[in-house]
């Protein structure tokens, strides 16, 4: 049987670069309110955590000079951005691309898991749980951000989309096609 | 309790197969289930050495039993299962496929290998007739005394896995044949080289598994010597000991002593030690934290 | 008749999506011990249940509730309150496979169709017309043991309908006859809903080496690169005497698109796809692919060509048991 090895783009290096000297503090804390913000408009997402809802997790964008820290802390979430290897007792890693097609269910965590896009480390359970409530909230991480806009969303909205198209990286949920 | 000899789930010579079961009229038990319970394929090569082994056992004074297949497919197995009871004495069944064959209302036992693991259950297969159950050996003992409880209400004895490699799987695969390139209609009975099962490491060498044609058994030996106390209290009627190729006789001889206060679970894991310096225990699914977990002592209550 | 897709759904969204994509119908689990899929952060709460099958009904999908492990002694209540549940959220069937749990099914819940489980490794026509007898069984899922002229000689003895498996994830020991996982970790399919469960999975990347490891049990070693199965237990790599290898199964997973044809001449109704723990993504793109090929098959067209590969364990695909050689 032939594969068909899937293409995940990889973050650019040379903008990764800046990103080495970024402050992260202020990352850091618009994130926790970005989060904080999924958390209300999808508690389905921390309640299906189930018993991981207060385990932390560390998400590491390998093409990127650092990792996201999610601490789902009961529904009122944390992230923290570090430098340092991170703190958690799961952690995942693969290109930002891959991290954001699982979430946007552009691809299937299984499928990068076999391929190896994407490692998983540490409590492999809870890695699960979260996959799971995360596939399950249907996000879409670019609404979210543009809904934070205010009047400007539209707009936003569209750069998204532009990005998307222009650098195969999943900004957005996918159409559901193809109904019967 | 009483002391039950499993169907020898290996593939023996006819020759080590008739002097087994000749051995066991004067071994110190009361039951002995007999046929094949594995691979239909091997029965040719014995078959016409039962009805002698029935007619020795019962001589012995011994209740005797007959298996069914664990898993039947083929027109030639359905075939051999709707026969079983034509043999004259109780029928094991071991794939609900048997009962399927058997005369309503008909008293019957029933194997390890059917999935007994609630009340409801119990309570269906003595209402068709069943008068003795094996359990599975996956139960913990909390289970097993939940059960023997319902049953004991119904009339229906309890049997527990107390010896012996354990039967973890049932494959339509045959993996002795697999193992040398070959199919399984082709198997040229592969498997009749390891009367134990073979064993199987993993990558850093421990062992794990035991291979036996279509079965996957543990790479330990199940021993439920330290456990004898809690199944005694429980209510359960037997132990069921599963034949291995070395030292069977001592080994009937040894649960018969300790069953009858005359030694100590102790006693018996050195003597089995010694029988075999190579085996490794376990009795985890009744108390540990997985099946293969041993716990050298009795389960705190 | 075009024959049946029957798909999974682990998460509401997942049902949605296996919906819109193309399913006659789903079948999904509680969120707890009483369904084989029992993994963190997947399948239903009551709610959801009874959401997700108004939704389903809403686009003419049928709902199959499975409620096929082996209720615990003891706690046969839990059991027996998801068969009264499914009923209530609206299932048109239930998928079981303790003898008990059908008998109680039959006798407390006549109308709820019921459907025999793989978990009860029903293998040959007699036990087949046995549970029709017995429990009032309209549907058995077929072990995945058997060829396809052996499911043919079963149609051809029961009016019992048969769905079998075509896709995803496959077992190599008869289903609910298998206790290799509680032996190693405690948790099994039949009493916990869980095989090699992820929450005995560890995973040890040494410079490149991916070594995965069950229970303390190493079972998968890698090279960088290559692709990294999980570590279900009958899959794994390990060695007797001078032989290593996948001594059970390769890391392969089922795949029988091609054989649908074969199938439905065998006289199959229904075609089941495996995978409650895979993604929304994963069961929309499945289900799309299958359902063009029944479409096409019902029309008179050639079977499409599969792009399924990728989704699949190791990348490698069989046709298990269907082709009498695997054995």
């Amino acid at each position: 049987m032939t594969q068909s090895p899937l293409q995940i783009p990889r973050f650019p290096a040379v903008l990764a670069y800046p990103l080495r000297a970024m402050p992260l503090v202020p990352l850091s804390l618009s994130l926790t309110a970005y989060s904080r913000k999924i958390a209300k408009s999808h508690p389905g997402l921390f309640r299906r955590l189930g018993e991981y809802g207060h385990t932390k997790f560390v998400l590491d964008p390998t093409d990127l000079p650092f990792v996201i820290c999610l601490h789902p802390n009961g529904g009122v979430p944390r992230v923290i951005v570090t430098r340092g290897p991170g703190e958690g007792t799961a952690r995942i890693a693969g290109p930002l691309a891959a991290l954001l097609g699982l979430v946007h269910g552009a691809f299937d965590g299984d499928a990068l898991f076999f391929s190896r896009d994407l490692v998983v480390e540490g409590d492999t359970a809870a890695a699960l749980a979260l996959r799971n409530a995360v596939d399950d909230a249907e996000l879409d991480l670019s609404r979210e951000v543009s809904d934070l806009t205010g009047p400007m969303a539209p707009p936003v909205q569209r750069m998204f989309v532009f990005l998307e198209r222009h650098t195969g990286v999943s900004l957005t949920r996918p159409e559901e096609a193809g109904a019967w | 309790m009483e002391l039950t000899v499993g169907p020898n789930q290996f593939f023996w010579s006819a020759d080590r197969w008739t002097s087994f079961h000749d051995d066991l009229a004067s071994a110190p038990v009361d039951r002995v289930v007999l046929g094949e319970l594995v691979c239909s394929k091997r029965l040719p090569f014995y078959q016409d050495r039962i009805p002698d082994a029935i007619g020795t056992l019962i001589e012995a004074g011994k209740e005797v039993a007959l298996t069914s297949l664990a898993l039947v497919t083929l027109k030639r197995e359905r075939k051999l299962t709707s026969e079983l009871a034509e043999m004259g004495v109780e029928v094991e069944i071991n794939d609900l496929t048997a009962l399927a064959h058997l005369p309503e209302g008909i008293r019957f036992s029933v194997g390890p290998l059917v999935n007994v693991y609630n009340e409801g259950t119990i309570a269906w297969l003595a209402s068709r007739g069943a008068a003795r159950i094996c359990l599975p050996p996956e139960l913990p003992l909390a289970s097993v005394e939940t059960l023997t409880a319902a049953a004991t209400n119904l009339g229906v004895a309890i049997e527990v896995w107390g010896h012996g490699r354990l039967p973890l799987a049932i494959s339509g695969r045959c993996y002795h044949a697999r193992l040398h390139g070959r199919t399984k209609d082709n198997c040229q009975f592969a498997c009749e080289d390891d009367p134990d099962g073979l064993d199987i490491q993993t990558l850093d060498g421990q062992p794990f598994l035991a291979m036996n044609g279509v079965q996957t058994l543990s790479d330990t030996y199940a021993c439920a010597a330290y456990q004898i106390g809690a199944l005694e209290k429980s209510g359960v009627a037997a132990l069921r000991l599963s034949p291995q190729s070395n030292g069977f006789g001592e080994l009937s001889r040894l649960y018969r002593q300790l069953l009858d206060g005359e030694c100590d679970a102790d006693h018996v894991a050195d003597a089995i030690g010694r029988i075999d310096g190579n085996i490794r225990l376990s009795d985890g699914f009744l108390t540990g934290a997985r099946g293969v977990d041993w716990s050298g002592k009795p389960a705190q209550p | 008749m075009v024959m049946e897709i029957v798909c999974p759904a682990g998460t509401p969204a997942a049902l949605r999506a296996a919906v819109k994509a193309g399913a006659h119908t789903i079948y999904c689990g509680f969120a707890d011990e009483t369904n084989a899929r029992n993994f963190p952060g997947l399948n239903f709460d009551r709610a959801e249940m009874r959401e997700g099958v108004a939704f389903a009904h809403s686009h003419g999908t049928k709902v199959l509730i499975a409620i096929n492990t082996f209720p615990r002694a003891g706690d046969e209540a839990i059991w027996h309150r998801a068969v009264s549940d499914a009923e209530s959220c609206g299932a048109d069937a239930v998928i079981l496979a303790d003898i008990g749990l059908l008998d109680y099914a039959a006798r407390n819940h006549p109308g709820l169709r019921r459907h025999l489980s793989v978990q009860a490794a029903a293998a040959n026509a007699d036990v087949i017309n046995f549970y029709a007898d017995a429990f009032g069984v309209k549907r058995v899922v077929l072990p995945r043991v058997l060829s396809v002229p052996e499911i043919a000689a079963i149609n051809a003895e029961t009016e019992v309908e048969t769905e079998v498996f075509v896709f995803g994830g496959l077992c190599v020991m008869a289903e609910g006859r298998c206790s290799l996982s509680s032996y190693a970790t405690g948790l099994s399919p039949n009493m916990n809903g869980v095989c090699s469960p992820a929450s005995h999975v560890e995973y040890h990347d040494d410079d490149g080496v991916l070594d995965a490891r069950l229970g303390g049990y190493t079972i998968h070693r890698v090279e960088a690169k290559d692709s990294a199965p999980y570590p279900t237990l009958c899959k794994g790599c390990f060695s007797t005497g001078d032989k290593t290898g996948h001594l059970f199964e390769d890391a392969v997973s089922l795949n029988a698109e091609q054989l649908i044809p074969q199938l439905q001449k065998a006289g199959v109704i229904a075609l089941k796809i495996e995978g409650r723990q895979r993604s929304r993504s994963y069961v929309a793109q499945v289900v799309r692919n299958f359902r063009a090929a029944v479409d096409a098959l019902e029309a008179g067209k050639p079977m499409p060509e599969g792009m399924l590969a990728r989704l699949s364990e190791g990348q490698a695909m069989t046709t298990g048991a269907y082709k009498k050689t695997w054995r």
